[in-house]
């Protein structure tokens, strides 16, 4: 057997290369069988990016649907309250070039809104209640309602069901605590005086 | 004593000589003094005095709300005449609760009294005091001091950094105050060892530009334990961090505290709060502030009453409006352009800058970065700012905490060092707080997706409830239909006999046993029979007034109860043949 292998060399090479053939393969598939991924991880990656208003403007019942839909190749300028920062995001992950916000959808908000619910007027139909997707609103039949404001994320969903309208979208209202600094000026095309605050 | 060197750093012109050829002065007392709710780290302070209620100097006007918050307290004897949104001394411009006193020109205070014998009183005590007296710190932070100073049993202090480093140019608020007051501030560090627990080291922390300050300290420091440390004078060596690190040669870990590695650093300042507050129970009401810049005619420290507008002392410093390039609170590394003098002084102001324009131009239009590198040279923390400043212009979150963005102390040294004035300090701040933002919208948009995934799967479970319930329905209704069948099959297969069985079963089923038949009639016997008796005694009764006609009705009825009576007993002896009938067969 030996003597065989020893004269004639190519045999050598290929019992050698067919054998790690064989390991690696084995090895590639235990290993496919034992580390099995449930589930597909760039969906909840995808969602993780998402802002999670839930507010359908995508045209999906949520934003995990879209997620999936992105995950399968769907456009990723659909989402308005993420805004081009979300597609930007999205668009790292994924290493696409980032689109515009795609109009169609709406347009991104300068500033986030909350429901506002005029009591007075409420009629407790419990309509808002359930096109809430997160459950943030509170009332029962024939008892007026109540946005939970830190609960609402602004998706405008219980505005259409109201048969009375008195739900307004308001504006959040930055706090003080929340304020931050806004990025310095670009000062191109200024000459320094411009720049002189007023006493 | 033996110190390190701090990487980086600037040596900026001083400018301190200006405000330090006067003593610590005093201005008028204001007509109005408004004292911001908010002028520390934590909760801000809640409102107990009623509006137009009057106040003694030092009585609590506001209370602590929360563990890290202090209470406010009436600068001077007055009235409230507002509780209301001003605007405040925040870069923001935006406005904050205050509480405004109009002055009664009295300043008279409320009574008090420190701490009896507090060198034998409990650290507790001695914190509830300090606690009670509303102090935060006043380096610049404002971190309440008696959370400060309550590191807990498994944090032990070994080392208390007094920091009167006061490196930043044109302040001289400490060193003014050291000067004149050294034996009361060593008085405060002793309360804060006794507070502590007597760590091993107490060290003043204090740059060699302050010779007199240094030598104010020395007679009191002889033989109390505490050691004044100097060292080379360079910006920015007042950072906590910083001047750990120059004293002892040690890091606090990044985003920790000086307590985890055994330390606190206090400003000297707050020391003397202390010390008036435990022996004198005067709380927190005024401080030192700098009044400088050469918009100013008169440069000097000032004890401020807390809550003084900036006004006020302008108008009494000499302010020339038209010199002043813009107003700073703060000292000009790091401080912030006021945008408007009707804002009041607060616990944390140690200097309010006016600067001619000579002194502080206006800001030069920033220039592409050259990649030059004085930054880096220049920046105390060891950062990469040149690298910060194009993440930031990128927004890329992640690189930038990749390069450690909050650590950053916010000196300003990198912009002072750019050759293009390239305002990198304003770029990391603004990218702070947007980090900082996103991450609160990562939170709210993690709940939401709970919330939302709650919501999904009770809408699911309802529905299947409802499926489950429907299903129940219509077996009920399909089992009903089949039993109702099998028993419609049953009787078609069954003959008349059966019906007729059936129909003498029930009526045997209804059929009364003969006892009770014969009690029956017995009792219609006894009915009758009464009913008769009744009719003849009222026939017996009508007498001749009565008409023939009421006669014949009486006598009818007497006769028809007889015959009812007849048939009864009647029918009982039929009954009883019958019984006795049955018997016989």
């Amino acid at each position: 057997m030996i003597e065989t292998i020893a004269q004639y060399p190519i045999l050598a090479a290929l019992i050698a290369l067919v054998g790690l053939g064989i390991l690696f393969g084995a090895l590639l598939g235990f290993a496919a069988e034992k580390f099995k991924v449930e589930g597909d991880p760039i969906v909840e990656q995808i969602d993780e990016l998402l802002p999670q208003t839930q507010c359908g403007q995508c045209g999906f019942p949520g934003c995990r649907p879209y997620a999936e839909s992105i995950a399968k190749g769907d456009a990723i300028n659909k989402c308005p309250p993420g805004g081009q920062a979300t597609i930007n995001a999205i668009a790292n992950l994924l290493d696409v070039p980032a689109p515009e916000l795609d109009a169609e959808h709406g347009e991104e908000a300068d500033v986030k809104t909350v429901a506002y619910i005029r009591e007075d007027e409420c009629i407790g139909c419990t309509k808002c209640i359930q096109a809430c997707p997160v459950d943030a609103i509170l009332g029962a039949a024939k008892l007026m309602h109540t946005v939970i404001a830190d609960e609402c994320t602004g998706c405008d969903l219980c505005v259409e069901p109201c048969p009375v309208d008195c739900i307004d979208m308001l504006p959040v209202e930055e706090t003080i605590k929340e304020w931050h600094w806004p990025a310095p000026p670009t000062t191109a095309d200024l000459i320094a005086s411009d720049l002189r605050p007023q006493l | 004593m033996k110190t390190w060197v701090t990487p980086g750093g600037v040596h900026p012109p001083e400018n301190k000589h200006q405000s330090l050829t006067l003593p610590i002065g005093s201005l008028p007392l204001p007509e109005k003094l408004l004292i911001t709710l908010s002028q520390h780290i934590g909760t801000p302070a809640k409102p107990c005095v009623e509006l137009g209620s009057s106040v003694l100097k030092g009585q609590k006007i506001a209370e602590a709300a929360g563990p890290v918050s202090v209470p406010m307290h009436a600068p001077t004897s007055g009235t409230i005449s507002a509780i209301e949104h001003r605007p405040i001394a925040h870069s923001s411009g935006m406005l904050a609760p205050c509480i405004e006193i109009t002055s009664d020109g009295r300043d008279q205070w409320q009574a008090h009294q420190g701490i009896e014998d507090y060198k034998n009183a409990s650290a507790s005590t001695l914190l509830q005091a300090i606690a009670e007296a509303g102090i935060a710190g006043m380096g610049g932070a404002g971190f309440p001091s008696a959370v400060k100073l309550n590191p807990g049993s498994e944090r032990p202090i070994h080392t208390l950094i007094v920091n009167a480093t006061e490196c930043e140019p044109y302040i001289t608020a400490d060193d003014s105050a050291i000067r004149e007051r050294a034996a009361e501030i060593i008085e405060g560090i002793g309360i804060l060892s006794q507070i502590l627990g007597h760590p091993d080291n107490i060290l003043i922390g204090i740059e060699d530009n302050k010779p007199e300050a240094i030598a104010a300290l020395e007679p009191h420091t002889q033989d109390s334990g505490v050691s004044v440390v100097s060292f080379p004078t360079k910006y920015p060596s007042g950072g906590e961090k910083q001047l750990i690190y120059i004293l002892t040669g040690q890091e606090i870990p990044s985003g920790g505290l000086p307590a985890d590695i055994g330390m606190v650093c206090v400003n000297i300042g707050t020391t003397y709060a202390i010390k008036r507050a435990i022996v004198e129970g005067e709380p927190l009401i005024s401080r030192v502030t700098t009044m400088t810049g050469e918009a100013c005619g008169i440069n000097r420290n000032y004890e401020t009453l807390i809550g003084t507008m900036v006004s006020h002392m302008l108008e009494h410093s000499q302010f020339n409006q038209d010199r002043c390039s813009r107003l700073v609170m703060g000292g000009p590394m790091m401080g912030f352009s006021l945008t408007s003098a009707e804002v009041p002084i607060v616990k944390t102001t140690n200097c309010i800058l006016a600067p001619s324009y000579d002194e502080i131009p206006d800001d030069e239009p920033a220039q592409p970065c050259i990649r030059c590198g004085l930054c880096a040279e220049a920046c105390p923390v060891s950062l990469l700012p040149q690298q910060l400043f194009w993440y930031s212009q990128a927004e890329d979150h992640e690189r930038l905490e990749a390069h450690n963005l909050f650590d950053c102390i916010e000196c300003g040294a990198c912009s002072y060092v750019c050759p293009s004035n390239i305002p990198l300090v304003q770029y990391y701040r603004h990218s702070k707080g947007e980090i900082q933002k996103a991450r609160v919208e990562k939170v709210k948009s993690d709940h939401a997706r709970q919330r939302f995934e709650f919501h999904q799967q009770r809408m699911e479970q309802a529905e299947r409830d409802k499926e489950a319930k429907r299903a129940a329905r219509r077996e009920a209704a399909e089992k009903a239909k089949t039993a109702k069948s099998g028993s419609e099959d049953k009787s078609g297969a069954g003959s008349a006999a059966d019906i007729i069985a059936a129909a003498q079963a029930r009526a045997a089923a209804r059929k009364v046993s003969p006892e009770q038949q014969q009690a029956k009639f017995e009792r219609s016997i006894a009915g009758a029979e009464m009913r008769l008796q009744m009719a003849e005694e009222k026939l017996a009764e009508a007498d001749d007034s009565q008409t023939d006609e009421q006669k014949n009705i009486l006598v009818a009825a007497a006769e028809a109860a007889r015959q009812k009576l007849e048939q009864a007993r009647g029918r009982l002896a039929e009954h009883l043949k019958e019984r006795n009938g049955e018997q016989v067969d």
